[in-house]
C-alpha cells in the first residue's frame, strides 16, 4: 500500500531541495560571470540573492521538521529526511561562499587582473557540476553519482594547489601583486570549500541510500 | 556482536504450530535474552500473538492446537519436561490487550496469585502487595484505597494493576500482548516507562501494533509475516536500516 499523502510531502521537499540546488548554482553562474568581467552589478546581485537560498534553507527545514513531528518516517524515510536536513546546511555554505567571492569581486573590481584568470574558471565549472550531481544524486538515490561527486574533489583539490603555488610565486617575483594574488588566494580557497560540501551532500545520498555514512576518501580508500 | 555472550532464557527452535489444518506458525526460531524487551512487530494476522502465547503455554487452552519443535526456557523443554504449567506461567507471567482485574478489592487482585501459590500471613500479603504496586508504579496513586473495588480505577491503573498482580508472584518473564493498545497516550507513557524500570529485573516480551512503541522500548525487535519470522535485530538496526525489503515495506507504511 503506498502512503500517498507522505510520497507526496516528499515529493515536494525533493522539488524544494532542487529548486535550492539551482539557486546555488544559478549564484555560482553569475560569480563565474562577475569574476571573470568584473562587474560589480551582478557580484552584487550574488550578494541580494543569496538571501534567497537562505530562505529556502529554513523553509526546507521547516518541511522536514513538520514530515518528522507529523509522519514518524522511519528507515529510508527517516534517513532521506535527516539526509536533507544536513544538505541544505551545506548547500547553505555554498551560497554563502559564493557571496563571499562576490564581495571580493567588488573589492578587485578596480583594477586589472595582473594576468588573465585560467585555473579560477575550472574550478568554479568543476565544483558547480560538482553541487548539480550532489542534487541530482539525492533525488534520483543514485549511489554512482554522488561516488562521481566525491571523486571530482580531488580534481578541485589539486586545481587549488596549483592555483596557490602559482600566486605564491607571483607574490615572490613581484611584491606589487600581493594584494590581488591575497584576494584570488581566498577565492580559490572559497571555491575549494564549495567542493568539500558538495562531497559532503554525495556522502549524505550515499548514507540516505546504504545506511551507513562513509566520507568520501573512506569510500575510495577500500 | 557481543549478545553472544548472553544465555538465552527462552529459546524457541523449529516451532510449527497448527489451529486445526491451519498452520499459523512457521518453522520459527527465536533465542530471547535475559533482561531484555524483545518486541514482535507485524500485520494482524501474522502469528506474533500466537507465538507469544506458546511461551507460557496459554494456547493449551485453545482446542485443536498442535506444536511440533521446541521451546526451551533455561534449556528445558515446557512442552516435554514441564508438567506444571501453573508452575510455568507464575514464571512467565502474561499481560493482556484489555486490562482484566478481577472483580474483587485491589488488594485481594495483587494478593491472589501469592494465596493460590500458598501464602496466607497477613503481613507476608501485605507486604507483597505494596511493593508489586511500587514497583508498578500505582502504589501512590492506590495505597489509600487497597479495599475499593478494582473495576473502579481507570484503564491505565487498571492494566498497571494487572502489572502488579503479575509482579506479585514474582515471575522472570513478563509476556505483554499490545498491553496499551487500549489506553490513552500518557497511561501508554507510564506502561512504557514501567517496562524500562522493570527490565532490571525482568525479562519482557512485548506484541505491538504501535511501531514507535517497539522503537522507543525495545532492545531487539522481531518482525512477523504469514506465521514466519522475516527478520530479528538490534531494534535500532531494524528501524534505521532493515536488512530485508519486507521489513523495510512494514515498518515505512508501505506493505501490503
Amino acid at each position: 500500500m503506498p502512503r500517498t499523502y507522505f510520497e507526496k510531502e516528499l515529493d515536494k521537499l525533493k522539488i524544494d531541495m532542487v529548486k535550492m540546488g539551482s539557486l546555488v548554482e544559478e549564484a555560482m553562474g553569475q560569480m563565474r560571470i562577475a569574476l571573470k568581467t568584473q562587474d560589480v552589478q551582478v557580484a552584487e546581485q550574488i550578494i541580494v540573492g543569496d538571501d534567497e537560498v537562505d530562505y529556502m534553507e529554513k523553509k526546507i527545514e521547516k518541511q522536514c521538521l513538520v514530515l518528522l513531528a507529523r509522519q514518524q518516517p522511519l528507515a529510508v524515510d527517516l534517513r532521506s529526511i535527516s539526509a536533507a536536513l544536513k544538505i541544505i546546511t551545506e548547500l547553505e555554505r555554498i551560497g554563502d561562499h559564493a557571496a563571499d567571492i562576490a564581495e571580493i569581486t567588488i573589492q578587485m573590481a578596480g583594477a586589472k587582473y595582473i594576468k588573465p584568470l585560467v585555473d579560477i574558471p575550472v574550478m568554479i565549472d568543476s565544483t558547480m557540476l560538482m553541487v548539480n550531481r550532489s542534487i541530482d544524486a539525492y533525488v534520483r538515490q543514485d549511489v554512482e553519482l554522488a561516488l562521481n561527486v566525491c571523486a571530482s574533489d580531488q580534481e578541485v583539490n589539486d586545481l587549488y594547489m596549483r592555483v596557490l603555488m602559482e600566486l605564491i610565486n607571483s607574490m615572490k617575483r613581484d611584491p606589487r601583486t600581493i594584494d590581488q594574488a591575497m584576494n584570488l588566494i581566498f577565492i580559490s580557497k572559497y571555491l575549494e570549500k564549495m567542493g568539500d560540501h558538495a562531497t559532503n551532500i554525495a556522502e549524505w545520498v550515499m548514507f540516505n541510500v546504504t545506511g551507513v555514512h562513509k566520507s568520501g576518501k573512506q569510500v575510495f580508500a577500500r | 556482536m557481543h549478545e553472544e555472550n548472553f544465555e538465552p532464557i527462552i529459546s524457541v527452535k523449529a516451532l510449527d504450530l497448527f489451529y486445526g489444518a491451519h498452520q499459523a506458525l512457521r518453522n520459527v526460531s527465536l533465542s530471547v535474552v535475559a533482561k531484555e524487551i524483545t518486541a514482535l512487530i507485524g500485520p494482524s494476522g501474522c502469528g506474533k500473538s500466537t507465538f507469544l502465547k506458546t511461551i507460557n503455554r496459554m494456547n493449551d487452552l485453545v482446542s485443536g492446537v498442535t506444536i511440533k519443535g521446541q521451546v526451551l526456557f533455561h534449556n528445558q523443554d515446557i512442552y516435554v519436561n514441564c508438567c506444571d504449567v501453573v508452575e510455568l506461567r507464575k514464571r512467565i507471567g502474561m499481560v493482556f490487550q484489555k486490562p482484566n482485574p478481577f472483580p474483587m478489592s485491589i488488594f485481594d487482585n495483587i494478593a491472589y496469585g501469592p494465596r493460590v501459590h500458598g501464602i496466607k500471613q497477613k503481613a507476608a500479603l501485605e507486604q507483597i502487595v505494596e511493593a508489586s504496586l511500587r514497583k508498578a508504579a500505582l502504589w501512590d496513586e492506590v495505597k489509600d484505597r487497597l479495599k475499593n473495588n478494582a473495576l473502579g480505577l481507570s484503564g491505565g491503573q487498571q492494566q498497571r494493576l494487572c502489572i502488579a498482580r503479575v509482579l506479585a508472584v514474582e515471575p522472570e518473564v513478563i509476556l505483554m500482548d499490545e498491553p496499551t493498545s487500549a489506553l490513552d497516550p500518557l497511561s501508554t507513557l507510564k506502561i512504557e516507562e514501567l517496562s524500562q524500570e522493570l527490565k532490571e529485573n525482568y525479562t519482557i516480551v512485548i506484541v505491538t501494533h504501535n511501531m514507535q512503541q517497539a522503537g522507543r522500548i525495545s532492545d531487539k525487535t522481531v518482525f512477523f509475516l504469514n506465521g514466519e519470522i522475516v527478520e530479528v535485530g538490534a531494534t535500532e538496526n531494524i528501524f534505521n536500516k532493515p536488512e530485508d525489503q519486507r521489513t523495510e515495506d512494514y515498518i515505512t507504511g508501505r506493505f501490503g
